[in-house]
């Protein structure tokens, strides 16, 4: 018999649970470990990784890691070229790149599995394996949790458990059809007539890993592929082969805009019924075999009846940019799941929460909330006048933080009598609606034409004023002409 | 909270979209996320570049200038349209005054958006001569 007193983290009270083990729960772990946060790490697996256990299902990352960089991998600036590494402190250099034998710039599924297992074992990432979360209760001083090994005590409970349940919009008869999850190897849909339902990240992964397979290939939503948008959208253009073929006119291939009204059993065949979107009309697709690429949902189990509001069609909590549920004060979400706390959506455009370049970022900034929340000062490092410059100009430079996490997290330095203040990376949504001392936030913003700028708000007499300075060919922002700009709009301010 | 699932039922039960069909409806809500906001969160900003036009789905919004509220809008009403449509940051704040759902459209697709649907179009204009007439009575 397994000795459960052998495991970590055993049943009990703590500061912070946090439940997961893949690259949120891992990264939240590190940070908590870091500020000295008493913690515990639960896992229903067995092993290190979470999604990319099993995913993406045609084993290719869409994120990009550099292997080799102008910076050493140990650096922070290194970040900026590697979007799948977690962030590493205390000298743990990025790992993703280790596991990549350079067919491509990104990734497969088993390299990144492999960095993470290797993540949690060089950062002595500590996780009670097997553990699973069962139940949820508010206690006067926190939360109780439930699970497989018993009952957990805690303040703030850290959920990264995922986005990976699969989700499937009302349609008649979706039960005929079968879930992106429940995808074959491509050879079992050899020389039959497929239908894939949605048009976004899993939809098209399927359909370009399907081309060399099927007979015919349908992929069908109501919204149109959005092409001027592609470039800049986390959909990778190689995915997009299906797209080409339909657009260029090739035979067995359809990329169509409609609104499926149902699917039914034929013959033992499927048929799919729609309405067209952007030319209006009734559609019929008869298939051997539909998919639907409806996308996920996270495993909130009974965190709905607690009062987690959600938000994207029930999918995912709806958070603070803290990351907090904005119903339900101490439950915290890291991870994909923290794709919940959307920011300002300046210009329209989301954070990268969905990946692990952006929510890396996302997890160390709920942990320093979270350490606060428990009585633990952050650092805040005193600066000279003359330093505030060279800073604002450095993160505009090269901030990861800033650079992936665009509209969405800052770097702010405070101004008071007290001095100067370093307060680190803040993101941008709080700085700007809470008001306090004096202060500049630094950000890097995407705006409706998709061109990237430095933006420098500062906040006098909790008045805020945005100062958006001009792009840059290679995003050099570090040179003279910034450095007199950024000086005139913080002069008044030092 | 009155939670459903599904988004566009919702948005088929406000007047706004009262003129659309079921399937134009659906293109909607794929077309725009819906974003929400706790009670006292902030969703316009005077003075902010970038902001887009919200449609209240459920809840309801308060707008403030300079702290002081001067209207409160519920389900089917639109805000943020005098920014997009000018082209200038808002000239107030305006929070969450509930928990509040909307869709949001961002700022680069409300002309076609309005395009492509003209009835919503013609809905937002007598929502708005309908907002002017007060503001006229008020100041007279």
């Amino acid at each position: 018999m397994e000795d459960l007193a052998a495991k970590p983290y055993p049943p009990g009270r703590y500061d912070v649970v946090v439940v997961g083990s893949g690259p949120g729960g891992l990264q939240s772990s590190h940070a908590l470990t870091g500020l000295g946060v008493r913690h515990a790490v639960i896992s229903a697996d067995d092993a290190p990784g979470g999604m990319f256990r099993r995913f993406p299902i045609f084993e290719r990352l869409i994120s990009w890691t550099k292997p080799d960089a102008p910076v050493g991998r140990d650096t922070r600036e290194y970040e900026w070229y590697d979007h799948n590494s977690l962030v590493g402190e205390r000298g743990l250099p990025a790992l993703a790149p280790e596991f990549m034998d350079r067919t491509f710039d990104v990734p497969s599924r088993a390299e990144m599995e492999a960095s993470l297992v290797a993540f949690a074992d060089r950062a002595d990432v500590k996780v009670r394996y097997g553990c699973r979360w069962e139940a949820t209760r508010r206690e006067e001083d926190g939360f109780t949790l439930e699970t497989s090994d018993g009952e957990y005590r805690c303040r703030f409970v850290i959920f990264a458990v995922g986005v990976t349940q699969p989700w499937v919009p009302t349609i008649r008869g979706a039960e005929h059809a079968a879930h992106y999850v429940e995808t074959r190897p491509p050879g079992a849909y050899q020389d039959k007539r497929v239908v894939i339902i949605g048009k976004r990240n899993s939809g098209f992964e399927v359909g370009n890993g399907l081309l060399p397979w099927a007979s015919q290939l349908v992929l069908v939503s109501p919204r149109p592929v959005q092409i001027g948008l592609l470039p800049h959208s986390p959909l990778r253009l190689r995915y997009l082969q299906p797209y080409e073929e339909y657009v260029r006119g090739g035979a067995g291939t359809f990329v169509v805009d409609a609104a499926i009204s149902a699917i039914e059993r034929v013959n033992g065949s499927r048929r799919v019924i729609a309405e067209g979107t952007t030319r209006p009309g009734r559609l019929e697709f008869d298939a051997d075999e539909v998919i639907l690429a409806t996308g996920f949902q996270a495993p909130l189990q009974d965190l709905r009846d607690l009062g987690v509001a959600t938000v994207l069609n029930d999918r995912i909590p709806a958070q603070s940019p803290f990351f907090e549920s904005l119903t339900v004060p101490g439950l915290f979400f890291a991870g994909n799941t923290s794709a919940g706390a959307r920011g300002m959506r300046k210009h329209g455009v989301s954070p990268n929460s969905t990946s692990v370049n952006g929510f890396r970022y996302n997890a160390r900034v709920l942990v320093e909330h979270v350490a606060e929340r428990l009585g633990i000062e952050r650092e805040r490092p005193r600066l000279e006048r003359n330093e505030v410059v060279p800073l604002i100009l450095h993160e505009l430079s090269s901030a990861p933080e800033l650079w992936i996490q665009k509209n969405f997290l800052s770097r702010v330095v405070t101004v008071s009598g007290k001095g100067i203040f370093d307060e680190g990376i803040v993101p941008l949504e709080h700085f700007l609606d809470t008001g306090g001392e004096d202060a500049v936030a630094a950000a890097i913003e995407m705006d409706e034409r998709a061109t990237i700028h430095p933006t420098v708000y500062v906040r006098r007499g909790n008045r805020i004023a945005e100062h958006e300075l001009p792009p840059h060919p290679v995003h050099a922002y570090d040179g003279h002409l910034y450095a007199q700009e950024v000086e005139a709009r913080l002069e008044a301010l030092l | 909270m009155g939670e459903s699932k599904d988004i566009a039922e919702r948005l088929a039960g406000l007047a706004l979209f009262a003129d659309l069909t079921p399937t134009q409806v659906e293109a909607i809500a794929h077309r725009f996320e819906e974003e929400v906001f706790a009670e006292g969160q902030r969703i316009l900003r005077t003075g902010l570049t970038g902001a887009g036009l919200f449609v209240i789905v459920e809840g309801q919004a308060v707008i403030r200038i300079d702290g002081t509220e001067r209207a409160r809008f519920g389900p089917g009403e639109v805000f943020g349209e005098i920014g997009v449509l000018t082209g200038e940051p808002p000239n107030a704040d305006v929070e969450a005054a509930t928990i509040l759902r909307c869709l949001e459209i961002p700022h680069a697709e409300v002309q076609p958006f309005l395009i492509e649907f003209p009835h919503v179009m013609y809905r937002m204009l007598q929502a708005e001569a309908r907002r002017l007439r007060i503001t006229t009575e008020w100041k007279t």
